[in-house]
């Protein structure tokens, strides 16, 4: 019931309206006694017109398109031998049958049953193209938007050959008469699709057509700025014009040239490492036969690359292996050479099936580091992630080296005049959405104005980020977040991720000490350096509503997000080396939120109190996590063994499963709605290796 | 604009369910079954759901199965998807799955994919991402998701996959909000959400939130109640509700009760329906509004009826 006025029924209606009902019903009654007496095949003139009475009053009734499809398909068959040559006869039938639906169409031009039966029957054959081209034409100029037209169009025009640019002009013209019509818009953005792949004259190369097409949207935009057809195929011309057509390595881990000294797991007696590799965007494929490990050692048999990421397809933006120094080497203070290559790398594919093809290679050396062990017997004390406990780096220290991770992506592929019509392009687009915002105030001019100098500067500078240019689209962001208010913490969001992507570049470029000194602190405590390393990385209470630039800190082992408002923190399992995270005083939501984690096996301390863990009815992670639900793992049978009747499967089966695998020696997790009594006991029973739970020292 | 009037949709819902003789009733007849899954789930969620006999409904929906093993709108009707999974869901509700022969429900379903990865509504071949949904949410309910196959089933979804990162009824149909839910559920029931890009696909959703409030379906339409459920519950999934102003949304669901006589409408002072109470009831839940009980996104059951099919 859409758009009906709510009114009280008085007598009159209420008699009016159970006449009407009477009448409807005899109709459905009768019909469905057709309908079900098949033995008689009665599908006589009577029984039609009352199956076409009915659909008349409700085109939704789908079981009478279904008899209509049997009476057509038993008139066809049952046809005497003259009637079968006769194609007027045939004509006959289906004509009736279109009537019948257009019939319906003029009664309601949303029936989704009355539509599938005049695409059925279209389908049969015999049917005039220019006739359904007409019903066509009725229908989207009554209703531009009508999406069931629309999609009858699209197949009219593909079952009759229509060619592709014959209906882009076709978009075109609905687009001059009324340049509100996102329909058309889109369908455009489909054929220009089509004619992009296909690679057709006019259309490739791209720089013409896309020239003209931003031409053609920003009139659209410029007219009504508010209105949203445009909004959303200018973000995509952007995208067709800056997009790279595969995926590409964007970083890794450990970086070229580095030094590796891998300390001794004294437990296990063995020394491992992780390899890193990052992709611009999720690829599958990665494996010994995509990836070339050469050592000096003979390690390259056992080595396996893991996916991480959540999902059971084996497609991830970043991958890891863990490497491991031979048993008998770890006394020995040799160094060895690592390499890491693509040879074989077109089996490493994009989701879409695109092939990474570009070449790379790094290489760097490995030692095992004899450092001192704790002495015997000695505990390790907990170690407090407060302010007080950091310190000034000492800035002899080569941070430099340890901060070179990523991997300095160039253009060389590129066609340099394929380039400069892309920067120029974006360039004019940027001196244009500047002109708009000298004389209107509106909030697309300026997310897009924002958007496109993001790419600008990313097309220009790569990884790196114009200083000037960062500080004009955090203006931007922060002016529409006081613009356009209901949508706050969507420009919020955009603002982190610009913002720490300013911070990454800083500590990429390391130009400034000062300013790498705000974000890289030391612990002044210092029993638990062999598990935090040397340095933290602290991005604590700035205010990020989510992070992002992962890509740019796979060298860190500790780090401090507290005092954000971090309700997400998709994107940490990449940081392999983690070994210290604070997440407190954030936003977290639920358990389901830690699930990144799960990949984070060297994590060993680890601070998320004071967030929202069980604070929420609805859990925003429930399908993007490893659950049942989404069929990504079967429900853990071990967690009833282990609940052994002490907890509800349903109250615990989460925190069961995020924190089932770590191996933590210390927890906050108290500031929680989650956590009480019966839970702090439940983690000390999950929690073998546990040393200090919420301040307490465990025994 | 008050506060949920609970009882008064309670009732609305409970009357509905007897009345046959107005105009309204009669056009609804066709899916009724649809209708007892809409004003069902609405009695749960509003913890009501006692009220309901269930051994008159149980019976009554295993009347509407059809020989093939797929369900109709109504006894004597057609069998199609849409009415088989909301049979499937109302006895899910009433923890009755077990009265289903589910090899025979599950072989019906699984029959209707097609080559491409793609399924027809029902043996006439209508082909939509609709039904794509509703196949893979019986059979996940059924515990039959190995009957398909689902690598083809993703493909096919994606296929439909558009310029604003939103979803249509096949390849190459415009976006809509109600196509998306459908794509985003199904999707997230394979646990393949890494195909959707979340932040192109979450402005786009959140894009749908007008002035008043409320949201459309698609860009430059009316808001109406029943998106609050299927932007809300796309949102939810892709993990972007944050990006609009849920106070807002919950005061427009408000303003379209029927304060007197219950029931919610699409638009406030527009007539009411079950369709849009339960939109409106479910998508309260989705905001987390105080008193009710807490929906899932993408089975569209509640909470504690999908746990206790999959957490067991």
């Amino acid at each position: 019931m859409h758009g009906r006025p709510r009114k009280s029924a008085t007598p009159v209606d209420e008699n009016a309206s159970a006449l009407k009902a009477a009448k409807i019903r005899s109709l459905q009654s009768q019909f469905l006694q057709n309908h079900h007496n098949k033995m008689y095949k009665s599908y006589t003139k009577e029984a039609l017109e009352i199956n076409a009475k009915l659909i008349e009053v409700n085109p939704e009734f789908m079981t009478a398109w279904n008899y209509r499809k049997l009476a057509f398909e038993h008139s066809l068959s049952s046809q005497s031998e003259a009637e079968k040559g006769d194609s007027d006869h045939i004509k006959s039938i289906i004509d009736e049958e279109l009537r019948v639906v257009e019939n319906a169409l003029r009664k309601n031009f949303k029936s989704y049953g009355a539509w599938h039966h005049r695409k059925w029957v279209v389908s049969k054959g015999n049917s005039s193209t220019e006739r359904e081209l007409r019903l066509l034409n009725l229908f989207q100029k009554q209703d531009t938007r009508n999406f069931h037209a629309w999609n009858y169009r699209r197949f009219i025009a593909g079952m009759k050959s229509i060619s592709e640019e014959k209906e882009l002009q076709f978009t075109t013209d609905m687009i001059n008469d009324n340049f509100s019509n996102y329909s058309a818009w889109h369908n455009r953005s489909v054929l220009l699709s089509h004619l992009l792949e296909k690679k057709v004259e006019g259309y490739f190369p791209k720089e013409t057509f896309l020239t003209e097409e931003y031409e053609f949207v920003r009139n659209a935009v410029f007219t009504d700025p508010d209105d949203q057809s445009g909004w959303f195929y200018h973000l995509w011309l952007l995208d067709q014009t800056i997009k790279l057509d595969m995926p590409i390595l964007a970083s890794f881990w450990p970086p070229p040239g580095s030094d590796l000294n891998v300390p001794i797991d004294l437990d296990a007696n063995k020394a491992t490492f992780p390899v890193i590799l990052y992709f611009n965007e999720p690829v599958e494929g990665v494996s010994s036969q995509t990836i070339t490990v050469q050592t000096e050692y003979d390690i390259h048999d056992n080595i396996t690359w893991s996916p991480l990421s959540t999902n059971k397809f084996g497609c991830a933006l970043a991958w890891v292996t863990h490497m491991r120094i031979p048993h008998e080497e770890l006394d020995s203070s040799k160094t060895y050479q690592v390499k890491i290559s693509s040879e074989h790398s077109q089996g490493i594919t994009s989701l879409s099936g695109v092939s990474l093809n570009r070449p790379w290679s790094f290489a760097f050396t490995v030692s095992v580091c004899q450092h001192l062990q704790p002495a015997e017997g000695q505990s390790l004390g907990r170690l407090s992630l407060t302010d007080e406990n950091f310190c000034t780096i000492d800035t002899n220290l080569n941070m430099t080296a340890l901060l070179k991770s990523a991997f300095q992506f160039t253009n060389d592929d590129e066609q340099p005049t394929s380039s400069k019509w892309k920067s120029e392009i974006i360039a004019s687009e940027i001196s244009q959405y500047r002109e708009l915002l000298s004389w209107a105030e509106c909030k697309i001019g300026k997310l897009t104005l924002a958007r496109l100098l993001v790419a600008y500067d990313a097309m220009i500078t790569g990884t790196q980020f114009t200083p000037s240019i960062a500080e004009e689209v955090l203006q931007l962001l922060t002016e529409l977040m006081k613009l356009d208010p209901p949508h706050y913490q969507y420009y919020k969001d955009e603002y982190s991720l610009i913002l720490l992507k300013q911070i990454a570049v800083i500590l990429q470029v390391t130009s400034s000490k000062e300013s790498l000194l705000k974000y890289c602190w030391q612990y002044k405590e210092s029993t638990s350096l062999n598990i935090t390393g040397p340095t933290c990385l602290r991005l604590n209470s700035l205010s990020l509503s989510r992070i992002g630039s992962i890509e740019q800190l796979l060298w860190v082992q500790s780090l401090d997000l507290s005092h954000n408002q971090l309700h997400s923190i998709e994107g940490l399992e990449a940081l392999q080396l983690l070994s210290c995270l604070n997440l407190s005083h954030n936003k977290l939501g639920s358990f389901m939120a830690l699930d990144p984690l799960r990949f984070l096996k060297s994590l060993r301390i680890l601070d998320i109190s004071h967030n929202e863990i069980g604070a929420h009815t609805v859990d925003t992670k429930r399908y993007l996590c490893s659950s049942p639900l989404s069929h990504k793992v079967a429900f853990d049978k071990n967690f009833e063994e282990f609940a052994n009747g002490d907890a509800k499967v349903m109250d615990f089966w989460e925190p069961f499963s995020i924190f089932g695998g770590l191996n933590l020696i210390q927890l906050d997790i108290m500031g929680n709605a989650a956590v009480d009594e019966r839970f702090v006991l439940f983690l000390v029973k999950l929690l073998p290796a546990l040393k200090w739970l919420n301040g307490e020292e465990l025994h | 604009m008050g506060d949920l009037a609970a009882e008064k949709h309670a009732k609305y819902i409970l009357l509905v369910e007897k009345r046959k003789d107005d105009v309204e009733s009669v056009l609804m007849e066709h899916l009724r079954i649809n209708g007892a899954y809409w004003g069902l789930t609405t009695l749960d969620i509003l913890g009501k759901l006692e009220a309901v006999e269930q051994e008159k409904v149980v019976p009554w929906v295993m009347s509407c199965q059809h020989q093939s093993g797929g369900f109709g709108g109504n006894e004597g009707h057609d069998p199609h998807l849409l009415y088989t999974l909301s049979a499937i869901q109302i006895l899910a509700l009433f923890d009755k799955i077990e009265v289903l022969d589910i090899d025979k429900v599950s072989s019906y379903i699984a029959s209707l994919q097609n080559e491409d990865g793609s399924f027809s509504g029902d043996i006439w071949g209508e082909i939509d991402t609709r039904f794509s949904y509703v196949a893979i949410c019986s059979l996940a309910l059924l515990h039959r998701l190995d009957r398909i196959n689902v690598e083809k089933a993703v493909k096919y979804i994606i296929s439909c996959k558009n310029l604003d990162g939103g979803f249509g009824c096949t390849p190459g149909a415009e976006s809509h909000a109600g196509q998306i839910f459908c794509c985003i559920g199904a999707l997230a029931i394979m646990g393949s959400l890494h195909y959707v890009d979340k932040d192109l696909l979450g402005w786009w959703l959140c894009e749908r939130q007008v002035k008043s409030g409320g949201l459309n379906g698609r860009p430059e339409k009316l808001p109406d109640v029943c998106y609050s459920w299927w932007v809300l519950s796309s949102l939810i999934m892709i993990d972007r509700v944050h990006w609009i102003d849920k106070e807002k949304l919950v005061k427009f669901i408000l303003d379209c009760q029927d304060i007197e006589k219950g029931g919610i409408s699409d638009r406030p002072d527009d007539a009411v329906d079950v369709f849009h109470t339960y939109f409106g009831v479910a998508g309260l839940s989705l905001l987390e509004y105080p008193g009710l009980k807490a929906i899932d996104p993408a089975y569209a059951l509640p909470v504690d009826v999908v746990n206790r099919i999959f957490l067991r």
